[in-house]
Parts: structure tokens; C-alpha cells; sequence
């Protein structure tokens, strides 16, 4: 019988079973930042324990940080004191930190893959609910809490319950036009915020073979808004070309050995799946969130829906709250609402392919007057990569604002923030309520090019029409 | 390390209505500037509880009849979104000990598990009519018995559900793995060295 690559890696990390049944589960990689970190470290303090594999750590900071001038002193103390802290504790403890005078700071989940840390097979951690973008390698990758942080610290494992698997296959062809972004959105709306609940996921199918590392590292990243505990893509030749001469890749023959034990980490062609569900490319569309869960989702075309028309009564509460929240009404249209932000970043579409994709279709367009339009590169290496190209002069030509790296806008916990009920068209993760940083601020998630055409026009738009992208593709 | 055994919960109850209630609206972003979880509590459900001057809102967790609520209901996927612990912090801190729910995002179970917190789940109707008692008779004294997965309240009772994995943590004082972790070393350093990947 076949194996899952879930079932591979949990069995090659697993130490030993635990009093209450879970697993004792070796975590290879752990990713930290300066968010969540803080606490687990003070309780390491306490308990005078020391981080037992100090070289399979690494820190960066990414959350807090102001993306219009990253140059110390920053202005908020709070901002300061938070990672004033996170250099201490990786001093103190021996781990490497990717400080902001490092050229390789950014979010932490665009640093990993970049430094080649992130690697098929293994198993990695961070404190924070997108680590399974580095599924997308083929790891297996959880968001943990602080208390777990410190369990990985101090041990190197955490406790855990294996989950169930659930295959999701993406065959045909996106159309013109059609995203990373928008299949994720698509599974979330299809399945559920809380249809992962219990599962990994496993992306494949011929959409997923055919993507680009970054595009799976997109689809992996929304895994949590799935309710999924991790998501993956089976490694294969592109994943092993991307991670190739990467600062923390094996060389030479260490090299080829790793690339051995890499692929057969790939789930078996006879493995059992707890579930399969399969999605015709065709029949995904631009698809925008037009409510405060990111299942909230639909097709560009789409009109806003009726609570009348739900089919339970929670459904039914669902979409009236959210719609209230939002300030829609059943039956519009949601194309053509005035938006008055618009944000092109995170760790889910943050990376250099998201901005040279929208560089192609804005150039000679102008922001419309009244949106405020950021562009924040993933990592300070995004950014030097994508001013290389002059892609920072194209969206600054168009009337964004060329930022530096960060978290920004996505959870505003720097000065990126939505004011008011203000409407943001945005490329991050979360439509929750006040995410963006105002109590009563309001997200619509899409992918990058739907954001750049909602700036340009002012208002909601549909990408293929505003930049007629199917000439282009024709081209 | 000796941990209390939580083999049982009892007291008033309060009911946040609502599915999908997120970690960023249990605890907003900003509020996680900090280096420590302390004087979280007061900060717990800050949005929906609070107009932006800081005056109250008309919300369950503001009203007086509910303030001496240990046991928190609400309704499916409660605690979904970011991995931030610091919504289960806020939790505790704001003084609740429990919540029934009708489902859990996982990693916001998990890191309540870790914090002694139990979470069990009910049906719908279940959670409903615990709502309605609670709403009509707010002294009800709610006992959730980890043990037996039941919840009792007046002369009445229902059967709610925890994983076995996370009752028998609760039961047995090991809710905190860190002590069985810190033990496994020498097999740890053994899986450590099989997987190949991790030396020096």
C-alpha cells in the first residue's frame, strides 16, 4: 500500500507516543518572529531552559514593521521595544536573525523559501497560521502558539495529532486571467472555512504541477482560511530547480543525496487519501471576497447574496451579519463599489512574480484619484530583485507607493492601516472583521491583478477587462 | 511539573452568538504590541465590545448579568484565523475558565489545551437551549464535566464531546506537555540524527 507524503514525514518526525495518545513529533525547521516569540521566550527563562537546536532556528521580523522608511528609531515605542527584544533573544540564545541591516529581512514565510531554509520533507513551525506556505515544498508546516514556540524551543518537538488527508485536485487550464489567488479563493468558497478542519490538505492535479514554486506557495498559504492544519504540493523537478545554489541548500554531493531523499518524500501514485475532491480549472473565475470570512467568496460576476435565499438560519445570520458589516445589499453587483484602498503585498501574494505579473498590465494607467494604492514587497531580497527590473518605477509611474518590506496592511500591526470604514481591495489572506487595522475597515481579498484594476478604475473591477487580458495572453 | 487536574469547570455561563468568530476579533492586532500576555484580559472581544471612544457597546461580555461568567458559549469554528495564543490569554485573563462551542478552529484548541483551558463541542440545538437558559436565568450555574463529557445545568444536561487526547491531558494534570517533552531527549536526539538533514 502507498503513503501519503503527510503520512511519510509525520512517521520519519515522530519520537514516541505520548501519555495522552498524541505524538511527539521533531520539528527540522523553526521559523520565529517577533510577534509571538517574545512570551515563549520569557517562559524558557523561567524554566532556565536553553533552545536545544539553536542552528535550526531562525528569526526575522516582519510584523511590526514600518514600511515607509524602515530606519531606526522607529516611531512607536511599542514597535521598538518588541524587536529590540527579538535581537536580545536571538543573541542570547544562539539563533540567526535576519535583522533589518541584513538584506535578507522580510516576512517570515517569504524569507524561509527564498533561503533555501525551507526544505521538502521536513517538518517546520512557526508561530503563525500561514506557515503552511512552505507546503508548497513539500514540508510539512504548522502555525503553532506561544506556548508551542516554546515547546520547539526547549525540545526541538511539539505535541501533536495526526491529522486526515485530503487530496484536492486542480485539473484544465485557468483562464486568461485567472490566479494563484483565485483557486485558492475558489477551494475556501467550495469547501468551507471550516471543511479542513481535521485534514491537511494535498494540492495537485495538472494546475498544481503546472504552477510556479510561488504561485503553490500562494495556494498553500490560505490552507488556514480552508480551517485545513497544513497544506502541500508534492516536490518535483521545479521545486528542487527553485531551492539549487539557495544560502542554506546542501552543494555537491550532499547535494544530489538530499534530492534522493527529497523525492521520496512524494506521496506514492497508490496512496490512500481519507478524501479526494477535484475542481475543473475552467470553472474558476477571478473571485473576490464580498464578506468577513474568506469562504465569503465568489466569482467577479457574481451579485451579493440574499440572506433570504440561505439555506439554514446560521447561514442565514451569517450573511446578514456580514453584509451589514460590509455595507452591501442582496442583489448588487459587487463590481463597481468605490473602493478607497488598495494593497498589494503579504505572505500570500507578496512575492516578485506578483509584481511583475501587475508591472505588465499597469504601465501607461493611472491610479484613480482618491485610492490610496501600496505595493510592499515580501522581503527586503523582493525588493531589490524587483527594483533590478524597474518594477518599483512602473507602480510609482502608476501612482502606487513603493514601500519596504513587511507584513504592512495585511494585519496592521505597523502604521499601514485602514482608517474608518474605508473599503480596501487587497492581495493578503483575511477579510475578518477590523483586520485591516480600523475597527470598522472592510477587505476585499483578490488576487494582485484584481487589486491593481480595482485602483485603477476606482472602483471593484473585473482584471480581464480593465487590462483586456486576453489579448494580451493571445500575445 | 505538577499541573492542576481539570476534571471539571462550573459557573455562570455567557453566550456570544455567531460562527467563524475569528482570533483577530477576540483579540484585535494591535493590542498584541506587547512582550508579555498580562492586562490582555482587558482587551478581550475590545472591538465588538467597545465604540471607538472606548464607551461600551451593547454586547453580551458588557452585560452585568453575565460578568461573572466562567464558562464561554458560542456557536461553529469558534477561534479561527491567526495562531496568535494570544486570544486564549485574553480568555483566561478576562476570568473565563471554559468554552462550549459547536466547533473549534484547531490551532486555537490546541493552544487553549495547552493552557488548561477545556473546550468542548455541542450540537446546535444543545448550544441553544443552554443559550436560552442562560439568557432567561443568568445565576444558572453551568458544570461541564470533563470526565463524563456532559454539561449540567439546572435539572437539566447534555452530552458534549472533547477529543481523548485533550481530556486525558486535562485529567491527568499534563495539559502543559513541556515535562513529557523535556523527558523524550535521548529519543528525540535519535530521530534527529535519522532524519538525515538536521546535523550541524
Amino acid at each position: 500500500m502507498g503513503h501519503t507524503l503527510f503520512e511519510k514525514v509525520w512517521n520519519a518526525h515522530s519520537v514516541r507516543k505520548l501519555s495522552n495518545g498524541q505524538s511527539q513529533l521533531l520539528i527540522g525547521t523553526h521559523l520565529i518572529h517577533e510577534v509571538t516569540s517574545p512570551q515563549a521566550f520569557g517562559m524558557m527563562r523561567d524554566l532556565g531552559l536553553k533552545v536545544k537546536f539553536p542552528h535550526r532556528t531562525f528569526a526575522t521580523v516582519d510584523h511590526i514593521v514600518p514600511t515607509d522608511s524602515q530606519v531606526e528609531p522607529f516611531a512607536d515605542p511599542l514597535a521598538a521595544e518588541m524587536i529590540r527584544q527579538l535581537r536580545k533573544n536571538a543573541e542570547d540564545f544562539g539563533i540567526t536573525y535576519f535583522d533589518l541591516s541584513s538584506g535578507r529581512q522580510g516576512i517570515v514565510h517569504v524569507v524561509g523559501p527564498e533561503q533555501g531554509i525551507t526544505q521538502p520533507g521536513t517538518t517546520i513551525a512557526c508561530g503563525d497560521s500561514h506557515t503552511a506556505t512552505h507546503g508548497a515544498f513539500g514540508a510539512i508546516a504548522f502555525g503553532i502558539g506561544t506556548t508551542q514556540v516554546r515547546d520547539v524551543l526547549a525540545t526541538q518537538t511539539m505535541a501533536m495529532s495526526k491529522a486526515k488527508v485530503r487530496r484536492i485536485n486542480v485539473d484544465g487550464r485557468l483562464l486568461p486571467g485567472v490566479y494563484a489567488k483565485d483557486v485558492i479563493l475558489h477551494i475556501i468558497a467550495q469547501l468551507g472555512a471550516k471543511g479542513g478542519i481535521g485534514y491537511a490538505y494535498e494540492y495537485g492535479g495538472e494546475v498544481m504541477d503546472r504552477f510556479s514554486m510561488e504561485e503553490r506557495m500562494t495556494v498553500c498559504n490560505m490552507s488556514i482560511e480552508g480551517g485545513a492544519r497544513c497544506g502541500y504540493v508534492n516536490p518535483d523537478q521545479k521545486t528542487f530547480d527553485y531551492l539549487k545554489g539557495r544560502p542554506y541548500c546542501p552543494t555537491g554531493a550532499a547535494w544530489d543525496a538530499a534530492v534522493e531523499r527529497w523525492k521520496s518524500f512524494a506521496s506514492d501514485a497508490e496512496a490512500k487519501y481519507d478524501d479526494v475532491i477535484n475542481i475543473r480549472a475552467e470553472d474558476i473565475a477571478p473571485t473576490v471576497t464580498w464578506g468577513i470570512s474568506p469562504d465569503q467568496g465568489f466569482s467577479i460576476d457574481s451579485t451579493i447574496p440574499d440572506p433570504a435565499a440561505a439555506k439554514t438560519p446560521a447561514e442565514q445570520e451569517s450573511i446578514r451579519e456580514a453584509l451589514a458589516y460590509m455595507k452591501l445589499k442582496p442583489g448588487t453587483p459587487l463590481k463597481g463599489t468605490k473602493i478607497d484602498v488598495a494593497f498589494i503585498g503579504s505572505c500570500t501574494n507578496g512575492r516578485l512574480s506578483d509584481f511583475r505579473e501587475v508591472a505588465k498590465y499597469i504601465q501607461g494607467r493611472q491610479v484613480a484619484p482618491g485610492v490610496k494604492a501600496i505595493a510592499v514587497p515580501g522581503s527586503q531580497i523582493v525588493a531589490v530583485l524587483a527594483i533590478k527590473e524597474g518594477l518599483d518605477k512602473v507602480f510609482r509611474d502608476a501612482g502606487f507607493e513603493w514601500r519596504e518590506a513587511g507584513c504592512s496592511m495585511c494585519l496592521a500591526m505597523n502604521p499601514d492601516k485602514l482608517i474608518g470604514d474605508q473599503l480596501c481591495a487587497s492581495s493578503s489572506n483575511r477579510n475578518f472583521k477590523g483586520r485591516q487595522g480600523s475597527p470598522t475597515g472592510r477587505t476585499l481579498l483578490m488576487s494582485p491583478l484584481m487589486v491593481a484594476a480595482a485602483a485603477i478604475m476606482g472602483s471593484v473591477a473585473d482584471a480581464r477587462e480593465v487590462f483586456d487580458v486576453e489579448a494580451a495572453a493571445m500575445a | 511539573m505538577s499541573l492542576e487536574k481539570i476534571t471539571q469547570v462550573t459557573g455562570r455561563g455567557v453566550y456570544v452568538p455567531g460562527s467563524d468568530i475569528d482570533t483577530d476579533r477576540i483579540i484585535p492586532a494591535r493590542f498584541m504590541k506587547c512582550v508579555t500576555f498580562d492586562g490582555l484580559g482587558e482587551f478581550f472581544f475590545y472591538d465588538v465590545r467597545k465604540h471607538e471612544d472606548g464607551t461600551d457597546k451593547p454586547h453580551p461580555l458588557n452585560d452585568p448579568r453575565f460578568a461573572e461568567a466562567k464558562v464561554l458559549l458560542s456557536g461553529a469554528n469558534f477561534g479561527c484565523g491567526s495562531s496568535r495564543e494570544h486570544a486564549p490569554q485574553a480568555l483566561y485573563r478576562y476570568g473565563l475558565r471554559a468554552v462550549i462551542a459547536e466547533s473549534f478552529a484547531e490551532i486555537f484548541f490546541g493552544n487553549c489545551v495547552t493552557l488548561g483551558i477545556p473546550c468542548v463541542t455541542a450540537t446546535t440545538a444543545d448550544v441553544q437551549k443552554l443559550a436560552a437558559i442562560i439568557e432567561a436565568h443568568p445565576e444558572t450555574e453551568v458544570r461541564i464535566d470533563v470526565d463524563k463529557c456532559r454539561v449540567f445545568f439546572g435539572d437539566q444536561n447534555f452530552t458534549v464531546h472533547i477529543p481523548d487526547t485533550a481530556r486525558d491531558a486535562l485529567l491527568a494534570g499534563q495539559w502543559d506537555p513541556i515535562a513529557e517533552l523535556l523527558e523524550g531527549e535521548s529519543a528525540v536526539a535519535k530521530t534527529a540524527d535519522a532524519v538525515g538533514y538536521m546535523a550541524r
